[in-house]
């Protein structure tokens, strides 16, 4: 009784590229929590004359949507792994 | 030069019947049934293909396959992996430890042969 | 100019719309065509109740007062849905595996089925909620009374009490009539997902509408904004950084603990892959939401500087002449608040009937009645009222608070009741270690730090706190002072608050947690949340076959109830292109059912109940394991309700003993069965490889002979294994007949040796014997007494390894009831002492040399003919050889002499 070809042992590229992906999945919290911290300091460092709340709203909302578009982009691509493999795998 | 197979197995008969049809293929078989000297005899015969029976006299085929598969010689050896226990949990293990491919027996012949050669070819 | 009549006129339309999507849609979900329905759009869509009235006319309020702090309330969310991979995604697989029905049932169910630990989440859910009702039924309200004033028709109080009751009452119907349609474990509502969706939309396109109007239509564009922003006194607002950090974790804590969240987020979540766009597009829909409040704020500020801000969304179009820009701005705030209200109603009214009301019944009535039809009408009320006292809750608290401006601070003193929750829930699902009294310990720790701290302080000094005990402490001890815990002053009581009260709640639950010891229950599901991706990574799956749809029919008519049993039944078979009752036995109908009867009993009883019909596949080890939990946890449920320790004591340690059993047995089932496996394919590859070779032709005589002979021998030993392993199932399952006769030992012996060493090809055996010794005469089965010392002879030509084998038979006859003792000696080596134990266990071939024939069933027959007999057969360790000792019952030997 034979079977199909297994798949080979060692990691693929492609689920190496995959995994990278999620990492980078993981790590975009800690990028926007820095990232919507830094206001604090550019708001209060720049003498507290109050000209800065428009700027630093402005560069909030640019952060925020830069965000957004980053994960969006990195869900679809994402999802072009997923569509053949819905494995699960631990953090490498 | 006639490729060589090692087909570590213990009983008589289906070393004889493998032995034949592969010889008969025009390949070199040698044979071994003993676990424990199992890995040192694949490093002294460096074959091309290495068929391997999970029930053993004194060592399981899992354990010499994960021995091969984690020395530097062996890592990337095709090993054909055979039993006659015939569970999941045997197939999953041989994937695990890295088989290049998995049979159940009882196996046709021509499937064996099919396998063996697609593993030298690759 | 609105009319009064248009105005209501719209209200009750827009209702009607409403209640006509949320009907379609829970009849489009009825017929199973739920594609759009499960669109990760739809799901974006509702968890937008995350922005209530609170966010959507507050946000702009709040940039008044604190300029770009309001986005806090939308960065908190934004990075916890972001970071969907760590929590949500977990969250989301979880409640599916585990079937969640709400956030106090993870908690609950996490820390084994721990039903205080339900009750407390629940009250701190309904305490955290309520006021939030009230909050919500006031923006309706105030909205109207805005709308109503521009139209000329002042409205007094009274009024809008009457308005609030209105509204509470058209919600409370509402969610009685699409939340409790039908019962149904997954506790998803696809007609209320659908129509909050609906909302969500509107409240987006109401405050985009707005803030375009303001920005292009008002101003002159973004750069004028810019401008005029650098104007306005929300430019002076200085940020404070550690209130900002503050608010932005108590947002996300909010956001994956309140109740509301968790049902949209986690309990109606069709489809897993949805959290994956949900990941960008609903942050991408708080982006949106806030985009436009700063330009409102500012151009609100300059138009109407003596508003009230918390209304300019709906005034600001007002005072410019927009009127049905203004009626849009009032529907988005009528669909903020009624979807929060919605939501939040099922959700609790869920977990208040799951670990209030239910458990009390339980308790009063006969727990044995779990699974009957009466229960799901209890439930049904019980929710239904629920939903009614909850809505009634939030109107009281508005009466009593209403018109005040107190309400206003509540949004973020409930966010920071709610975090409580979160290190419970966090630490449940990633730490195994977390334990029921680490996590009762950090919610009442937290929970009472919180009330002390920040609730209770909210009202100033008029309820139950004194203005004295605010300024001085309790008994005038400064280091207890409530804004000041140990001297901490001058920074902002809402970040003191929840920096102490989640301090000290994770303290709590870490400390408790490390010196408490879990329960059974807790460690496996605490095993079963942590490790949730590895548990559900291989759904188990079903091959259909040997089912009779009839059993199933009958199975599943008493679980669920006959109706619905063949409703099931007639929709599978409609969907097969079949007429009739009976549905074919596909796997997926398999798997439909299965997961039917998992809402009523459980996943694992239902697979096993499942799998005993269909018989094909056996039940697994898990499977036995999986029901033993279950039972054992609804044991443990309905007898901790009743309050008989001792009763628990001794059915856990029953349990125990019961899955211990099950356990052992199954392990020796598969081994046996893998071993039997073993031994039949053996001799079978051999088989088929050489006839092979022989069919294949181009042998030579010499080859086809010697193959055909190992043929034929393979097959002898396959025969013999069948004949044993035959055998031995009639002994063991004492399904045999013993011919009992009187007979002689010294014939039985004969015939035994004359049978063995007749055996051809078989080595030479030297067997000594004392004929007088032997000649007894007794009660006995010959055949079988003659086929054990067959047996034992043929071991001893096997195994035996001495140049010259030779085998003793001796016979001795034992006094005092010590019956007849018959022993075999051979003179070889013996068997090491290491095997002596397994000897008898099936299959135990010592010695490799499987061409000796037999699989090692033997001796495991030879015990089984000796019980049979009313003897027994025993390895004598202290012989020289290998020495097997045969003892008859003296009884038989007596009575024939």
């Amino acid at each position: 009784m034979s079977r199909p070809p297994q798949p080979p042992v060692y990691l693929e590229r492609r689920s190496y590229r995959r995994r990278r992906l999620i990492d980078a999945i993981r790590l975009l919290p800690f990028l926007g929590f820095i990232l919507f911290l830094l206001p604090l300091l550019a708001i209060n460092g720049s003498d507290a004359t109050g000209g800065s709340t428009a700027w630093g709203g402005l560069y909030l909302f640019a952060a925020w949507a830069g965000l957004i578009a980053l994960s969006a982009g990195l869900v679809r691509w994402l999802s072009h792994f997923d569509d053949d493999e819905p494995e699960e795998g631990p953090p490498q | 030069m006639a490729k060589r197979v090692l087909l570590i197995e213990d009983e008589p008969n289906i070393i004889q019947a493998i032995s034949f049809i592969l010889s008969r293929d025009g390949w070199t078989v040698d044979t071994h049934a003993d676990g424990a000297t199992a890995v040192a005899e694949v490093e002294r015969r460096a074959p091309d293909v290495v068929i391997l029976d999970v029930m053993l006299p004194n060592r399981s085929g899992f354990d010499i396959l994960q021995d091969l598969r984690a020395a530097e010689a062996t890592e990337a050896l095709p090993v054909l992996m055979l039993t006659a226990r015939g569970q999941k949990r045997d197939r999953e293990l041989a994937e695990r430890y890295g088989a290049s491919r998995f049979m159940t027996k009882p196996f046709s012949n021509a499937e064996v042969l099919d396998t063996v050669r697609a593993l030298t070819e690759a | 100019m609105i009319g009064f009549d248009v105005l209501v006129g719209v209200c009750l339309g827009y209702v009607a719309i409403l209640f006509a999507v949320a009907f379609a849609a829970e009849q489009r979900a009825q017929r199973a065509e739920v594609n759009w329905l499960r669109s990760p759009l739809i799901y974006t869509l509702s968890l937008s109740i995350y922005c209530t009235a609170w966010t959507f006319y507050g946000a702009v309020g709040y940039a008044v007062r604190s300029g770009l702090e309001f986005v806090t309330i939308y960065l908190g969310p934004t990075l916890v849905m972001i970071g969907w991979w760590w929590v949500v995604r977990k969250l989301v697989r979880i409640g599916r595996t585990q079937r969640i029905t709400s956030i106090a049932d993870l908690i609950s169910s996490r820390y084994g089925k721990s039903n205080l630990l339900g009750v407390v989440v629940t009250v701190l859910a309904v305490v955290g909620t309520t006021p939030y009702i009230a909050l919500q039924l006031q923006s309706v309200t105030l909205s109207f009374a805005v709308l109503a004033a521009d139209e000329g028709t002042t409205l007094n109080p009274e009024d809008l009490q009457t308005t609030a009751l209105i509204v509470a009452a058209g919600l409370a119907f509402f969610t009685i009539l699409f939340g409790t349609r039908r019962l149904d474990t997954n506790e998803r509502h696809p007609g209320v997902v659908t129509a909050i969706a609906l909302e969500a939309a509107v409240k987006l396109i109401a405050l985009l509408a707005v803030g375009i109007f303001v920005v292009w239509g008002v101003a002159s564009g973004p750069a004028d904004i810019l401008a005029r922003t650098e104007a306005s006194r929300i430019a002076a607002w200085q940020p404070d950084g550690a209130r900002w950090a503050t608010l932005i974790f108590l947002a996300a804590a909010a956001f994956l603990c309140l109740p509301r969240m968790f049902q949209v987020m986690v309990v109606e979540n069709a489809d897993e892959r949805h959290v994956a766009v949900a990941s960008w597009a609903f942050p991408g829909y708080l982006f949106l939401m806030s985009l436009f409040v700063v330009p409102i704020a500012v151009v609100g500020l300059q138009t109407l500087p003596e508003g009230n801000p918390d209304l300019y969304v709906l005034t600001l179009p007002l005072a410019l002449g927009e009127e049905r820009l203004a009626l849009l701005a009032f529907l988005g705030g009528f669909s903020s608040a009624t979807s929060m209200v919605i939501v939040a109603a099922i959700a609790l009214s869920t977990m208040v009937s799951n670990h209030i009301v239910m458990p009390i019944w339980l308790r009063a009535g006969d727990p044995g009645a779990v699974v009957s039809g009466d229960v799901r009408q209890v439930v049904m009320v019980s929710r239904r009222v629920s939903i009614g006292a909850i809505l009634a809750l939030g109107y009281l608290y508005f009466l009593f608070t209403g018109g005040t401006g107190a309400l206003a601070a509540i949004g973020l003193i409930a966010f920071a009741g709610l975090a409580q929750v979160l290190p419970a829930m966090l630490g449940g699902i990633f730490w195994r270690g977390a334990t029921r009294v680490g996590a009762a310990a950090g919610l009442i720790l937290g929970f009472s730090v919180w009330a002390y701290t920040l609730f209770l302080p909210s009202f100033g000094g008029t309820f139950i706190m004194s203005e004295t005990f605010l300024a001085q402490g309790p008994f005038g001890i400064a280091a207890l002072r409530p804004q000041a815990l140990l001297g901490m002053e001058g920074i902002d009581p809402l970040v003191h608050a929840v920096l102490w009260s989640i301090l000290l709640n994770t303290a709590a639950f870490i400390v408790g947690s490390l010196f408490s010891f879990p329960r059974p229950l807790e460690r496996l599901q605490g095993a079963q949340f942590v490790n949730v991706f590895e548990h559900s990574a291989n759904p188990r799956g079903w091959s259909g076959g040997a089912a009779e749809a009839e059993d199933l029919l009958i199975m599943s008519q008493r679980i669920l109830g006959s109706k619905e049993a063949q409703a099931l039944f007639r929709t599978a078979a409609a969907v097969q292109g079949k007429s009739g009752d009976y549905a074919d036995i596909t796997p997926e109908f398999l798997e439909t059912l299965e997961r039917e009867l998992a809402s009523s009993v459980g996943a694992a009883t239902a697979h096993a109940m499942i799998s005993q019909i269909v018989g094909g596949s056996a039940v697994s080890m898990e499977d036995l394991l999986a029901v033993a939990d279950e039972t054992a946890q609804i044991m443990e449920y309905s007898l901790r309700l009743q309050e008989q320790s001792q009763e628990l004591e001794r059915t856990a340690t029953q349990l125990r003993e019961a899955n211990e059993k099950l356990t052992a047995l199954s392990i020796q089932k598969d081994a046996f069965l893998s071993q039997i496996s073993h031994e039949l394919r053996t001799p079978m590859t051999s088989i088929r490889a050489f006839s092979e070779i022989l069919m294949a032709g181009s042998t030579q005589e010499a080859e086809q002979s010697r193959f055909s002979s190992i043929i034929h021998d393979e097959a002898k030993r396959l025969t013999r294994l069948l004949d044993d392993l035959l055998d031995l199932s009639v002994l063991e399952n004492g399904q045999v007949t013993l011919n009992w006769q009187d007979a002689d030992l010294h014939d039985i012996l004969e015939r035994a040796v004359a049978a063995t060493t007749s055996m051809e090809g078989q080595p030479r055996l030297n067997v000594l014997r004392d004929p007088d010794a032997e000649s007894i005469a007794f009660t006995t089965d010959a055949d079988r007494l003659s086929q054990v010392f067959i047996n034992l002879i043929t071991n001893a030509q096997k195994y035996c390894t001495a140049e010259a084998p030779e085998l003793r038979i001796s016979v001795t006859q034992a006094g005092d009831g010590g019956g007849v003792h018959v022993d075999f000696v051979d003179n070889g080596a013996g068997i090491p002492r290491e095997s002596e134990a397994v000897i008898f266990e099936k299959f135990s071939r010592l010695s490799d040399k499987s061409q000796a024939g037999g699989a090692g069933l033997g001796l495991a027959i030879c015990r089984e003919i000796m019980g049979k007999l009313g003897g027994s057969i025993s390895y004598q360790p202290s012989e020289a050889g290998t020495a097997f000792r045969v003892i008859l019952p003296q009884r038989e030997a007596q009575a024939a002499e």
